[in-house]
């Protein structure tokens, strides 16, 4: 049964075509690779379109006393000094250059008054650091990428699903995938494989994220070898929108804030001022977040459990202006208009920090030949990330990851693919059909969600974590007995089925890691252990795959070179 | 009792097929994509429908809904007649896949013939917001491919080989009002890219979920330019004496 | 879940699953248009009733040959053809024509007549709408004429008046600048044809204009039908004054 698939052959295979699939892309091909690029949707619908805020990048253009030590004592503080110091130094580094060279090939982002491009204030960030284009930079930068790759001549597989990566004697060799549209199976041979997939936060039941962030490529690496990080810092956005129940967890964009909105309670009280008076609304995302979750948990929140998010005191004409995408997403969606009134909002599962360890330099993974970059990597956040440090993270590590596999795949001879492992993808990507029970990979979804929305959300306690743990167990065994109705022609429900494997894989790392952390720090907040513990400043969460299990180790913060030391000590602020 | 709508959707592929009623439950500020999930995960799980964003900023859900092209996730129940069957169909210009997947590959196709942004030699990276404002309206759009969809050149005249279609018309408008744009694409337009066969009917534009004045803004000031280049004699007089070149592309 | 009728006809004049009412787009402007069509040609071959004191009808201004020396047919067929072709060439009156009159579409998402061959604008004789520009020249010269017109119907014996016909004159003047100067060719002609204001000579200047245009240009159907009727009235009134049936009321 093995002539069932096409083959193709690359130098470079990427999988995923968001921000940091493209940039990766871009740069292999002007290495002279080969390239090909798989992606889930269809060409430039990645998640990358819908980043809304901005990409930060010291570029002082509106601020001059920027510079990348700021940015990089930012990051770090950000995310609590769990960062990898040298892709916080690197992304620090290498983001302006990023940024200016999006402009050169076509990108307009707004402007200054002296023509040069604009910037905006930002949680977490010390300086107006935002480059942006009004609340869509995110589409600017995937149409800017995806035209200028299709004019270097990319390969795009588009809405082809990868579901295993093939190895060879424990270097990558290629990928086994299917097309969503027909249900044919493809066979990519290569010398080196990019991940970059995105996130996770469909396992969640209110989250910013589409169908396609269901851990594909965390779940690939980790089953391929490699070892995840991290995994147990998964951020919730305070700002998701919370009424009408169809819109739940659909993002408001920190811009909002970073224009100046303000954040009320019930009562009509600003209640940062409690928590972060500093800072303010500007604070962290992991800060606001928990603000916004005790607020409305100790009775002070909004008519359906949010708080008030206010940006009408702004001449309407401004908001429009600078917030074009909020201002009709309210006003269609949820009947609000945001230069008259408050929104309503609060946390939403947004982004993993966590992801495939690599290494700074070159972003390969633990195993040769497999590279990763943009949310499926780990290391720049930490504990937690800072917004619009995603954008710039795509570009710096997806041009590096590109430029290193490309690399590779110049050094090393062709692998060979195993037919052994080819047939047991097939096998079990076509397993669905032959199951006869009644159990829908829509039912196992919706219960997955609940579990990991209600025992892995923002505050975690050790009980629920070992509960969850135990009811990921019971969810693994009805997955695997899930059928399918229908044919292989465009069949949502098997898709479905695959992409439930990937999220039960991620959400037990999740679960692991974050039953271990025993402190709170960034992004995950335990309950049982509510401070920061200098022992676990040092050490990383590490997951791998070894002998059909789930293993858990962990692994000391790299030591950080003494100049750096210095950055992070100046200003104490 | 929880109020209910009936949603006619169709069911096939490229060889036919027919449409289908489901009963759904309303929620409170449901869309019609949130109505398709329903049907998915309760009643016909191999229902194909095309999605990310559930907030209509990656152009992925189009569809024909009660005979209008719009994005399903930014079409309220509430904003229809509930009485009546709701019919959501799959675009009808472009081949069908299955359900409401449609083959969207041709606009892919006729992308790659357009040339990219290639700078004026020697521009320094200024750029006044000014020049940017109009460009950026066109840069909003998410590729839903309505407005092709509903051009009569296409739905209608299945013009695909001749004509670009409303979509790249923006992306080019995009490009050659880019203020550091060194390119010139009118020989294009007028030649390969069919936009004579625009009869600036607007539908386009009336369809358009980014709200871009696809007709006003891109369309016909590109017609403009073309007539500029190749109909109107004095300016073409006048670039002949300033020796401007004509770079066809 | 039970399976009804089939999906959707095939595409034939009309056919669409669309629930309003698409026609009632069209219908005025049939009727407006039309209506315009046959009074504006029966009057233009009359030949007669065009003036009165300081009046003139639009139709006839400026006043070519009244005596026949050389023309031998109405004057007004001379004069009408320049505003004839402009709005017949004009971006907006394209768009009204060819839905209500070619059904090209007759809405969106409805179906036009079957196997038709379709060229648009690219083959004759649509292809001269690409002279759309040159009709907006004459069309600003008209406009002198006219002002001059309206200018002149406040001079009763070379005395100052007002009468009825005055503002008549002067307010059809006035919407018909206001259409032809949001016309799209215009807008292009003013500045949208710069890829960038900021480095051109009189950028500032011409980046202003071509915003005011663009402002204009955002009403030109608004101004292209108000225009439309101000002028047909213009020339019913003087036609009804210079024919006696009504009495000009002196207002000053
Ligand atoms: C609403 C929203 C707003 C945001 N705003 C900002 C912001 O303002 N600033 C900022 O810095 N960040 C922002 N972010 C975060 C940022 O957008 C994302 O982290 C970033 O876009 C991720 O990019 P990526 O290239 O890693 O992956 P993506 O852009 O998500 O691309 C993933 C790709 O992988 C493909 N893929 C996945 N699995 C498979 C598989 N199995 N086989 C084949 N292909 C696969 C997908 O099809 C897709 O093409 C925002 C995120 C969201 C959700
Ligand atoms: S205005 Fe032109 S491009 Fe737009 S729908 Fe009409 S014919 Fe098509
Ligand atoms: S121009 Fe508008 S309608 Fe057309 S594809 Fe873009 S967003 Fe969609
Ligand atoms: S799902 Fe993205 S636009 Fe509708
Ligand atoms: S476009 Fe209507 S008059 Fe020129």
């Amino acid at each position: 049964m093995t002539a069932n698939y096409e083959t193709r052959e690359h130098d470079v295979l990427i999988i995923g075509a968001g921000g940091a699939g493209l940039r990766a892309a871009l740069e292999a091909l002007a290495q002279g690779a080969s390239v090909g690029v798989v992606c889930k949707s269809l060409l430039g619908k990645a998640h990358t379109v819908m980043a809304e805020g901005g990409i930060a990048a010291a570029m002082a253009n509106v601020d001059p006393a920027d510079n990348w030590k700021t940015h990089f004592r930012d990051t770090m503080r950000g995310g609590k000094f769990l960062n990898n110091w040298r892709m916080a130094q690197l992304h620090a580094q290498e983001a302006p250059d990023r940024v200016r060279e999006l402009e050169q090939w076509g990108a307009l982002f707004d402007r200054t008054e002296d023509g040069a491009i604009l910037q905006r204030a930002f949680g977490g960030h010390t300086f107006k650091r935002l480059c942006h284009v009004g609340d869509r930079t995110g589409l600017e930068m995937i149409r800017t990428l995806q035209d200028r790759g299709v004019h270097q001549g990319i390969d795009v597989y588009m809405e082809c699903t990868v579901t295993r990566l093939l190895t060879d004697g424990g270097r990558v060799a290629g990928a086994f995938a299917y097309w969503r549209e027909t249900g044919r199976l493809i066979v990519f041979k290569a010398k080196s494989i990019v991940i970059a997939t995105g996130g996770i936060g469909k396992a969640w039941r209110v989250t910013s994220n589409s169908w396609e962030y269901t851990g594909d490529g965390m779940a690939l690496a980790c089953e391929a070898g490699a070892e995840l990080m991290d995994m147990e810092f998964v951020q919730f956005h305070p700002t998701g929108m919370v009424w009408p129940p169809g819109v739940q967890g659909i993002l408001v964009t920190e811009a909002v804030r970073g224009e100046g909105g303000i954040l009320r309670n019930k009562v009509g009280e600003r209640f940062m001022e409690r928590y972060d008076p500093k800072r303010m609304e500007l604070s962290t995302r992991d800060v606001v977040a928990r603000s916004i979750y005790t607020e409305v948990k100790e009775g002070r929140g909004t008519e359906h459990g949010g708080a008030y998010l206010d940006i009408s005191h702004k001449p309407a004409e401004y908001v429009k202006k600078k917030l074009p995408s909020m201002y009709h997403q309210f006003k269609e969606l949820a009947d609000v208009d945001i230069t008259k009134g408050p929104m309503e909002v609060g946390p939403t599962c947004h982004y993993m920090m966590g992801g495939v360890r690599v290494d700074a330099e070159t972003a390969q993974s633990t195993v040769p030949g497999l590279f990763a970059a943009g949310e499926a990597a780990a290391g720049l956040h930490g504990s937690n990330r800072l917004g619009g440090n995603s954008l710039s993270d795509l570009l710096v590590f997806g041009r590096r990851a590109g430029l290193a596999a490309a690399d590779h795949a110049k050094r090393v001879a062709a692998p060979s693919l195993d037919n052994a492992q080819i047939e047991q993808a097939e096998k079990e990507l076509l397993a669905p059909f032959s199951n006869t029970g009644t159990e829908s990979p829509y039912a196992v979804h919706r219960d997955l969600q609940e579990v990991m929305q209600n025992l892995v959300g923002i505050y975690r306690t050790q009980e629920d974590l070992k509960k969850a743990l135990l009811d990921l167990e019971k969810l693994k065994a009805r997955a695997a007995k899930a059928s399918v109705e229908g044919s292989r022609l465009f069949n949502p429900g098997w898709h479905l089925s695959y992409d439930l494997k990937s999220m039960l894989i991620v959400s037990e790392a999740v679960t692991l890691s974050a039953l271990a952390r025993t402190e709170s720090r960034g992004a995950h907040s335990r309950i049982d252990y509510p401070n920061a513990d200098p022992v676990w400043e040092k050490k990383n969460n590490i997951i791998v795959h070894e002998g059909g299990e789930m293993k858990r180790r962990e692994s000391p913060v790299p030591e950080m070179p003494p100049d750096l030391k210095q950055i992070l000590a100046e200003d104490k602020a | 009792m929880m109020k209910e709508a009936t949603l006619r959707v169709f069911r096939g592929d490229s060889k036919g097929g027919q449409t289908v009623d489901y009963r759904v439950p309303i929620a409170p500020g449901m869309v019609v994509l949130d109505a398709l999930h329903y049907i998915q995960g309760h009643l016909a799980p191999d229902l194909a429908v095309r999605w990310n964003c559930k907030a209509g900023k990656c152009g992925s859900c189009s569809a024909e809904v009660n005979g209008r092209p719009r994005l399903t996730c930014k079409t309220r129940m509430d904003d229809l007649p509930v009485d009546q069957p709701i019919t959501v169909l799959p675009m009808k210009s472009f081949p069908r896949i299955k359900d409401l997947v449609t083959d969207v590959s041709w606009n892919y196709r006729v992308n790659r013939k357009i040339p990219a942004f290639e700078p004026r030699p020697g521009v320094e990276w200024k750029i006044s917001q000014l020049d940017v404002d109009r460009v950026q309206e066109f840069r909003k759009c998410i590729e839903c491919f309505l407005c092709q969809n509903v051009c009569h050149v296409l739905r209608e005249h299945d013009k695909m080989e001749q004509f670009a279609g409303p979509r790249f018309f923006v992306r080019i408008a995009g490009l050659e009002m880019h203020p550091l744009d060194g390119r010139d694409r009118a020989g294009l337009l007028k030649d390969q890219l069919g936009i004579g066969f625009c009869n600036i009917t607007k539908c386009c534009t009336e369809v358009c979920p980014e709200e871009i004045r696809i007709t006003d803004n891109a369309i016909i000031p590109l017609k403009e330019r073309v007539v500029d280049e190749f109909y109107d004699p004095l300016t073409m007089l006048f670039r002949k004496f300033r020796g401007d070149k004509v770079q066809s592309v | 879940m039970a399976d009804s009728p089939p999906v959707l006809p095939e595409s034939r004049l009309g056919s669409t699953l669309r629930r309003d009412s698409w026609w009632v787009e069209i219908i005025p402007v049939v009727v407006v248009l039309g209506g315009f069509g046959i009074y504006a040609t029966l009057r233009a071959f009359e030949g007669t009733y065009y003036s009165w004191g300081p009046y003139i009808s639009p139709f006839y201004s400026p006043l070519i040959d009244p005596q026949h020396h050389w023309w031998p047919f109405s004057p007004a067929l001379l004069i009408l053809l320049g505003p004839l072709g402009f709005r017949a060439t004009c971006y907006y009156y394209r768009k009204a024509y060819y839905r209500a009159f070619f059904l090209d579409p007759p809405a969106c998402a409805v179906g036009e007549p079957a196997n038709r061959k379709y060229r648009g604008e690219t083959a004759f004789p649509f292809i001269l709408q690409n002279v759309h520009r040159y009709f907006l020249y004459l069309a600003v010269l008209f406009l002198i004429f006219l002002w001059k017109d309206a200018f002149r119907s406040f001079f009763f014996d070379s005395r100052f008046g007002v009468g009825v016909g005055s503002i008549v004159l002067t307010l059809n003047v006035a919407l018909l600048t206001l259409y032809t100067f949001s016309c799209h060719s215009l807008r292009h002609l003013a500045g949208g044809k710069l890829d960038c204001f900021s480095c051109a000579s009189f950028g500032r200047a011409r980046f202003s204009t071509w915003r005011g245009v663009s402002l204009l240009n955002e009403r030109h159907m608004l101004f292209a039908w108000s225009s439309l009727i101000s002028v047909g009235f213009a020339d019913f009134y003087v036609r009804m004054v210079a024919c006696g049936a009504i009495h000009d009321l002196r207002l000053l």
